[in-house]
């Protein structure tokens, strides 16, 4: 079978999101489409699962012209998706996922739930895809979660099988056994379409590349005929330097010390269980780990956020366990936080708004209680101009500008107080390739200025770069301390699964 | 802080921890509590006499239930000394809740016994009562369920049921009690329509489109009631529904006159208790509208309308809210008065919070709601010191307590309340 | 997306006027959406109310088969004197004109109510029940005390408003710490007061000597608020510096919101109290404050009822004015000024009707309806373009949550 996109075209107000798409896919085979963060890939996706309407161009499967009002129909085509947020009710069971929307019936809409949990069994013996029938989906690993969201496509009888970033969210090994699995449903003559902005993983897994850049195919190629710095150069437009470039840290005194700590998450489980480390002056320390290992609640509690259960946190040797978020960051700790959308803005308030959002309550933003909106509105323009945030003007609700932009404007804010230490996770999640480069370069040159800097990131490859010392994270404690320089990412990853090397 | 054991089965979060003991401190205040005002208080009163059957009952020589009322406050004060003993060293694990509700209930026995000492009183005929006044609770705590399981919240209740009680007694009367009801169903459809396209179409925020269809039919109505019906009696009276007795059922004593000797509405109600859980549960429709209100873009992705199941069930928990205007009417009394319906409606978005969206959960919780109304009834006969202005409070405060927490945190449909924006 | 911005819909920078305007309508919106769609959605409010009125004339209805001519004329006449008592009844007169202020200022105070709490998140439906609490403590002030004017009044006043501001709190501190949706709460609440009132109005503290049914001694007359036109001996003439007073509460809570560290953190709370806990705000104590200062606002409007109008308590003297209230803010976007003139208008509508309702046979309920249709067009702003096909910016956003925490 042959699925081919011709000309597809797509506008956002503003934004030319496609620009005359041609891709082809045939069974039997895995296509990597390669673009960086904004280029388009999702979109594309999104308007081949109906999702979104195309302005102009065609969908054709096997030489017939198909016209998709909603996902329904493009199920009913034969094309299945594996999103990159998966698309699984938390509170529904395995087999309850599965078979929404395609539900077995016996008279009057009442469910067979023995004969989908019998399905479901047979699709994950016959692929590999172990899972449980029964569980409740919130309850299994984001690792077994993806295998529900395969077992969902193919209990459809999905042909043409579509994964978004399927390895965002997988250790080296896992990464390894989906593979597996992918190559397995080649060969039993699905087409694959593999979503990704990793160079590494397109050229090891895609029988084809295309590449898309700004909305646009910029060219197809094979694994055999290219090399990663050629892809990336195609991908970005420009050479990239793939490395972060560094001198070797200069570590100092201890900023940061965690001694034992126990936390637990908002639904009062135990997420971090004992955790202890260091953050000296003048090094990056990187923690890597797959998500859902108490990351977030780590960060949270060293931020002020979330009470610690027991332990003890040392700033600069005070004891600041009990601390709120404004006794945190009023000792000089900047934190970028996880969710820019949720936490690190008010989407609503304008630029200058959050520019002031944790200092407002000093001079020279406010005498007594009384704000002063001039000295804001000075201190944001400067800002702006120096951190290089594109806007049209300061008065601007945060929700107008990019995402690149909004980390922006809270890195300009974090960066521009008088910090000792850094505390930033996910620091670059969803941005463009030239975001990133500059984030990364400003927390190299904060490091060479001797702030303590901790990076909490799911990316490996991001965290390996960028850190001086690399801790792993997994279920609640950490696990390895190791030299980036000096150890495998296979090796990090068996860490991040919970294993030994 | 508490810390936290890590060898510990089942480990205790601080929450939870936090939790417990609040309870053990709650059972013994309401052990020194019933010891004193119940106990002591009601000391050479006699015997409380509850009335188990009606004289017009089939077996009304069934005997009466006579407690003495100091002694037997004094054994439930122990009771809940110990419970509360019990709670504070080592909890009730999972049966916690269960606890609870005992001690609750415990409570009601002796506040009844007190206010009763040395008078007997029909405690069959509070709890006839009882299941009568909760059916309204429960039939508005129905349409919020049918509506937030799709997310969509539904605090125009009140106005449903207004309305719908407004058109049962003007079609009612002027037509056929039977064309009320069904012209209340389809009153409380046209505003569950309403509700469905603002919030739905237009994005508008959902509270705010429910306050406004309440004061529009509080306005509504009370105008046309001034305007017409003060005038015109022949638009404001209503044949009233008689009650059914079910045979055999209803010659059981005490429960039998208690829920089988009751109109049709109570059966209705019932009824659609059962059909719902089942429905939601173990049906097609009941996965799609739970998807629906859990994960929205999850549904829309497998090709699950979410429009569509939000437009239907909102439309479905209009008529069921409608069918409970119709109460007041045919059910009831048969004759409109403006603001009948008097908060019923957000009593019943409380009893679907109290049941944590779950269409059992919720009739229980309208059954207590009903029962504490019933009891203020009641309680200005047997002529107890307390008044009645409390009385009619406690099922407010009781509903405070209920939703900040009390017994737990709920967990409303993930999305309640949020527009689903397809791009 | 692309690291291109998107278009900006904003006005440009710049102080003054436009920063006010920015601050009146919140986001930045253009003025078609502040003023036009506000003054559309009152018209077709009122046209629907005509609607309403000929269709519930059941005699002009069962004219209109026999003698059409004869129930046109009857429909006109009892549209025309409904429409015309309320208009003359709200500004055709010194009198009237006074009757609109006597009914705007605890309107504009319970207004600001719940606007302060939509500007931090909070949908206070509990301003009727503040004004029953803060309304007794008034009365308790009133009556208990004999003072000088300038000490009594206030007196008064700071009794409401603390009154008030405790009955509000509960609610914020409970969504706080437990997550309890302050909907039902203020819901609870409000029933709670109404009981309370009854059973106080009862108790030996408030009842009037020689009384046997609900109803509270009257307030001394150092507590009231002085009457505007006192010197016109016009009995009729009954405005009070109660409407002076509701406007500079206003302007006060103009400058709380916008221009204050306090007002910053409501604001932040209110459109992301995930942001504000960030910014080491505490989110606990502010859902608590504000709606203690929602509260207080609530307690003074019920004060102006009691020290303007009433001066003396009675079961549900706060007369659905916190009900209004809602509608009111929604009306005046939540923005001080609005809340302002929304409070003159739903003055007039109140004045008008009871005009209305005692020369024509049209009840004052009509008006209930009319102001729920006007915030039915004003927070669906879809609808009125559509109507009239006028193209604004974006809409406000007036952010109430789900149950959720």
């Amino acid at each position: 079978m042959e699925l081919q996109l011709r000309g597809i075209t797509k506008r956002f107000p503003g934004v030319l999101a496609n620009d005359s798409v041609d891709l082809t896919a045939r069974s039997g085979e895995i296509l990597g489409l390669l673009g960086e963060n904004g280029a388009g890939k999702t979109t594309l996706m999104n308007i081949l699962y109906g999702l979104y309407t195309a302005d102009e161009g065609q969908i054709i499967i096997d030489g017939q012209e198909r016209h998709f009002e909603g996902p329904g129909d493009a199920i009913e085509a034969g094309i299945g998706m594996v999103h990159q947020h998966f698309m699984l009710v938390p509170v529904f069971t395995v087999t309850e996922n599965v078979v929404l929307g395609v539900e077995p019936t016996n008279f009057a809409g009442i469910m067979d739930m023995k004969e989908a949990a019998r399905e479901v069994h047979e699709i994950s013996s016959k692929y590999g895809l172990e899972v449980d029938p029964e569980a409740i989906t919130e309850d299994i690993p984001v690792g077994i979660q993806q295998r529900v969201e395969i077992i969902k496509v193919l209990f459809r009888e999905a042909e043409f099988l579509v994964f978004d970033e399927p390895t965002a969210v997988l250790t080296p090994q896992e990464v390894e056994e989906f593979f597996g699995i992918i190559r397995g449903l080649r060969d039993a003559g699905k087409a694959i379409i593999f979503i990704t902005h990793k160079l590494k993983e397109v050229l090891k897994i895609s029988d084809r590349i295309a590449v898309l850049r700004d909305g646009k195919v910029v060219g197809h190629t094979t694994p055999a005929e290219t090399t990663q710095e050629a892809l990336a150069e195609m991908m970005v437009g420009r050479p990239v330097d793939l490395l972060v470039a560094k001198d070797v840290a200069s570590p100092k005194e201890v900023v940061l010390r965690v001694d034992d700590v126990f936390v637990t998450d908002t639904r009062d489980q135990i997420t971090v269980k004992g955790l202890s480390l260091e953050v000296k002056a003048g090094e990056i320390v990187g923690i890597a780990g797959i998500q859902g290992n108490g990351q977030t609640e780590l960060v949270e509690m060293l931020t002020g956020m979330r009470p610690a259960a027991s332990g003890a946190v040392y700033l600069n040797g005070e004891d600041v366990t009990d601390e709120g978020p404004r006794g945190i960051h009023s000792r000089g700790v900047a934190h970028i936080p996880e969710d820019r959308q949720r936490r690190g803005l008010v989407m609503n308030f304008t630029i200058t708004e959050n520019i002031v959002l944790n200092t407002y309550y000093d001079p020279p933003y406010s005498k007594g209680i009384v704000m002063d909106w001039d000295a804001a509105a000075a201190a944001a323009a400067k800002l702006v101009e120096l951190f290089d945030v594109r806007t049209p003007s300061i008065s601007i609700p945060a929700n107008s500008l990019s995402g690149g932009n909004q980390q922006k404007v809270i890195v300009a804010r974090e960066f521009s107080r008088d910090v000792k230490l850094i505390i930033a996770a996910q620091p670059t999640r969803g941005l463009d390739v030239g975001s990133i480069e500059y984030i990364h370069g400003r927390i190299v040159r904060a490091r060479d200025a001797g702030v303590a800097i901790l990076i909490v990131s799911t990316e490996l490859d991001e965290v390996m770069a960028l850190s001086d010392r690399l801790l792993v994270m997994f279920d609640g404690k950490i696990v390895a301390d190791l030299d980036p320089t000096q150890v495998s990412a296979t090796d990090v990853g068996l860490y991040m699964a919970g294993a030994t090397p | 802080m508490t810390a936290v054991s890590k060898t510990q089965e089942h480990v205790f979060t601080p929450a939870e921890l936090k939790r417990a003991r609040y309870l053990g401190i709650t059972y013994i205040v309401l052990a020194l509590f019933v010891l004193w005002f119940f106990g002591v208080g009601s000391i050479g009163e006699g015997d409380a006499t509850l009335k188990l059957v009606k004289p017009t009952d089939r077996f009304k020589e069934f005997p009466n239930l006579v407690l003495p009322a100091a002694i037997f406050s004094f054994v439930v004060a122990a009771m809940f000394a110990s419970l509360g003993a019990i709670q504070l060293t080592r909890g009730f694990k999972n049966m916690g809740n269960v606890v609870l509700a005992i001690v609750l209930l415990f409570f009601v026995f002796s506040f009844l016994t007190w206010a009763a000492a040395g008078k007997s009183f029909s405690f069959v005929g509070m709890m006839q009562e009882t299941v009568k006044r909760s059916i309204p609770i429960a039939l508005g705590a129905m349409s919020g369920v049918l509506s937030e399981r799709v997310a969509v919240i539904n605090i125009a209740i009140e106005g449903q049921l207004l309305g719908g009680a407004f058109v049962a007694v003007v079609v009612g009367s002027a037509v056929h009690p039977w064309m009320g009801v069904l012209a209340a169903i389809l009153t409380g459809v046209v505003l569950g329509w309403v509700l469905a396209v603002m919030a739905i179409r237009y994005r508008v925020d959902q509270i705010i489109v429910g306050v406004v269809i309440n004061l529009f039919v509080l306005g509504l109505t009370s105008f046309i009631t001034q305007r017409i019906l003060n005038d015109n009696p022949q638009f404001n009276g209503s044949e009233v529904f008689r009650a059914i007795e079910i045979p055999l059922l209803s010659d059981i004593p005490f429960f039998g006159t208690v829920l089988f000797k009751q109109n049709i509405f109570v059966y209705v109600t019932f009824a659609l208790v059962a059909v719902l859980t089942y429905g939601l549960f173990h049906t097609k429709w009941g996965l799609r509208s739970r998807a629906v209100g859990e994960h929205p873009k999850a549904a829309d992705t497998l090709g699950v309308s979410v429009y569509g199941y939000r437009y239907l069930n909102t439309l479905m928990g209009g008529a069921v809210a409608g069918f409970g205007g119709a109460y007041f009417i045919q059910g009831s009394v048969g004759q409109f008065d403006e603001n009948m319906t008097n908060g019923r409606g957000f009593i019943g978005l409380a009893a679907m919070i109290f049941g944590r969206w779950h269409p059992v959960g919720a009739l229980s919780a309208a059954l207590v709601f009903g029962f504490a109304e019933a009891l203020s009834g009641k309680l200005s006969i047997l002529q107890t010191p307390i008044p009645s202005e409390f009385l009619g409070m406690a099922p407010y405060i009781v509903t405070i307590v209920v939703v900040a927490g009390l017994v737990g945190k709920a967990r409303p449909p993930a999305a309640d309340g949020q527009p689903y924006i397809k791009d | 997306m692309s690291d291109q911005q998107r278009p900006d819909t904003s006005p440009p920078d710049g102080k003054g006027t436009s920063q006010f305007f920015q601050d009146l309508t919140g986001l930045g919106i253009d003025w078609r959406s502040a003023v036009l769609v506000p003054v559309l959605a009152i018209i077709t409010a009122l046209l629907v109310g005509v609607v309403v009125i000929v269709f519930t004339d059941l005699e002009a209805l069962r004219l209109w088969g026999s003698d059409p001519g004869a129930a046109l004329s009857k429909t006109w006449s009892s549209v025309s004197g409904g429409y015309k008592a309320l208009f003359v009844g709200s500004f055709g007169s010194l009198r009237a004109i006074s009757e609109t202020m006597v009914g705007a200022a605890p309107l504009i105070l319970a207004g600001l109510s719940v606007a302060i709490g939509f500007r931090a998140g909070l949908f206070n439906i509990g301003t009727e029940g503040q004004m029953l609490i803060g309304g007794m403590s008034a009365i308790l002030v009133g009556v208990a005390f004999q003072l000088p004017l300038f000490l009594h009044l206030p007196l008064a006043l700071i009794g409401a408003a603390i009154g008030g501001a405790v009955w509000g709190a509960v609610p914020g501190i409970l969504r706080a710490k437990t997550g309890a949706h302050e909907v039902i709460t203020t819901i609870m609440l409000n029933l709670i007061a109404l009981n309370l009132v009854v059973y106080l109005l009862k108790s030996s503290l408030f009842q009037a000597e020689g009384r046997t049914d609900p109803i509270s001694e009257t307030v001394a007359v150092s507590a009231r608020f002085p009457r505007l036109f006192g010197y016109l001996h016009d009995s009729q003439v009954r405005v009070t510096a109660g409407i002076i007073f509701a406007v500079l509460v206003a302007w006060f809570i103009y400058w709380l919101l916008f221009k204050t560290t306090l007002g910053f953190e409501f604001r932040a709370v209110g459109m992301n109290p995930d942001g504000a806990h960030y910014a080491g705000m505490n989110v606990v104590f502010l859902y608590g404050a504000v709606m203690a200062v929602a509260g207080a606002l609530g307690g003074l409007a019920g004060a102006d009822q009691i020290l303007s109008i009433l001066y003396r308590g009675s079961p549900g003297f706060s007369a659905g004015i916190g009900f209004d209230a809602i509608a009111l803010a929604l009306l005046g976007r939540s923005h001080p000024a609005g809340v302002v003139a929304a409070g003159v208008l739903f003055g007039a509508l109140r004045s008008g009707g009871q005009v209305m309702q005692v020369e024509t046979d049209l009840s004052i309920d009509l008006i209930l309806v009319i102001q729920a249709l006007i915030v039915v067009f004003i927070a669906a702003p879809a609808l009125i373009k559509a109507i009239y096909r006028v193209r604004t910016g974006r809409a406000a956003d007036l952010p109430t949550t789900g149950w959720g925490t």
